[in-house]
């Protein structure tokens, strides 16, 4: 009987979990426009989340693209067909890798920042102290932060694609000597800008929703110590991690799997 | 100052991302918004489409003139009728032009390659290719083959 009691305890409180994350987005975001105030602050973000996360996703994007080139040329060349290289290296990272990749750094690199930053303002009180002055911390901290990694995910993972095809094309084309145009003809032929590419993008903006949402919120739901904060940015790159996983399958179902 | 650095590595930033999007479009996926709009539509019946699929290429001599918009299956000739988007530009098809269902390498996809007639007269918007020549099946053929064999 104890069992099943916490059982239900756990389960509802996952559910109240959920509904404040849901209210806590909902308040930040739903709100009279400030563009005055908000857009300095909004730009800030960008800069810590976005500007910031830039050396690490091309870094990664050029090696995942090389390494792509490189294990898609060792196959490939059995076959007699390595200019299908170009075609694979594509498609592989704008439809799938690119944007899921990026967002597993981002939640890691990102994410697990703003859940830290957010998490130790409230534990040092400065966003009671935010609502003792009459500003709304929801509106002030959390706003900006969400827009931010909603914006500037999409942007690292068309960047991340680009860089990557380009690793792949320095791989294939100049060390290992697939003939130029065909490995960007074929590339060309396959990759369709509005199935391909767009889908990609909107996978991103998926994650990037997710991935900021679950890091904002829980910064601002984490408990004020430091033990909290220490759980709470665990929690955010797990949780953000997981989310991305799975919505990649779900989404890869619905855009790509014809079902 | 330290305001001012941070707007314009931001600026950068968004610039960067809108130059890759440019950059995905036209280097990766070949985006080709110019002739897009500007095609018509001519209509073809096979005996068989083998593999061909919707948005597989249209050509002549080798050359991409146009898509494949369509395929649906004429219920009075029981034959596939595949409708074509051609480019606008390229309007000099003759009316006894021949369309044949052709694979691009041993195992690759196939398209449709068109070899023009001799016809003062050229297709027009809606008009059907009649001479055509249907897709190479692998099993037919070596159906063919093994009851060649059989019967010498």
């Amino acid at each position: 009987m104890n069992q099943l009691a916490l059982l239900g305890h756990a389960a509802l409180s996952k559910l109240a979990a959920f509904g404040r994350a849901g209210m806590m987005l909902f308040q930040s975001l739903v709100a009279k426009p400030q563009p005055v105030i908000m857009f300095p602050l909004f730009v800030k973000q960008v800069y810590f989340v976005g500007v910031l996360s830039l050396i690490i996703i091309v870094v990664s994007g050029l090696f995942i693209g090389m390494v792509l080139g490189l294990q898609g040329y060792t196959i490939l060349v059995d076959y007699g067909s390595e200019q299908a290289v170009g075609q694979m290296v594509a498609l592989s990272l704008v439809r799938e890798l690119a944007p899921v990749v990026t967002a597993l750094l981002f939640a890691g690199r990102a994410g697990s920042a703003l859940t830290a930053e957010i998490g130790l303002m409230k534990a040092t009180e400065q966003l009671s102290s935010l609502e003792m002055i009459g500003v709304d911390p929801l509106r002030r901290i959390v706003a900006p932060r969400f827009w931010a990694g909603f914006v500037c995910l999409p942007i690292l993972s068309a960047i991340f694609a680009l860089v990557g095809v380009y690793g792949g094309a320095i791989v294939g084309v100049e060390w290992l000597g697939i003939y130029d145009g065909s490995f960007w003809a074929n590339m060309q032929n396959s990759v369709d800008f509005y199935d391909d590419v767009l889908n990609g993008l909107i996978k991103a903006v998926v994650f990037g929703f997710v991935v900021t949402w679950i890091a904002v919120f829980q910064g601002y739901d984490c408990m004020p110590t430091s033990e909290g904060i220490s759980q709470a940015t665990t929690k955010t790159v797990v949780y953000a991690s997981l989310a991305v996983l799975g919505l990649d399958f779900i989404l890869t179902a619905v855009m790509f799997g014809e079902l | 100052m330290r305001m001012r650095i941070l707007e314009i590595s931001v600026g950068a930033f968004v610039l960067a991302g809108v130059v890759a999007l440019v950059g995905l479009a036209l280097n990766v996926s070949g985006l080709n918004l110019s002739n897009s709009d500007n095609t018509y539509t001519v209509y073809a019946r096979f005996e068989n489409i083998g593999g061909l699929t919707p948005r597989a290429k249209v050509t002549m001599s080798g050359v991409a003139i146009g898509e494949v918009a369509d395929i649906t299956l004429d219920r009075d000739m029981l034959m596939a009728r595949v409708a074509m988007n051609i480019h606008g530009n390229v309007d000099f098809l003759s009316v006894d032009s021949s369309a044949s269902i052709l694979t691009a390498g041993l195992l690759g996809e196939q398209y449709i390659g068109i070899s023009v007639g001799a016809e003062d007269e050229n297709l027009k918007d809606g008009a059907y290719i009649e001479d055509t020549q249907s897709a190479l099946v692998l099993e037919e053929l070596i159906g063919k083959f093994l009851f060649n064999e059989v019967s010498e």
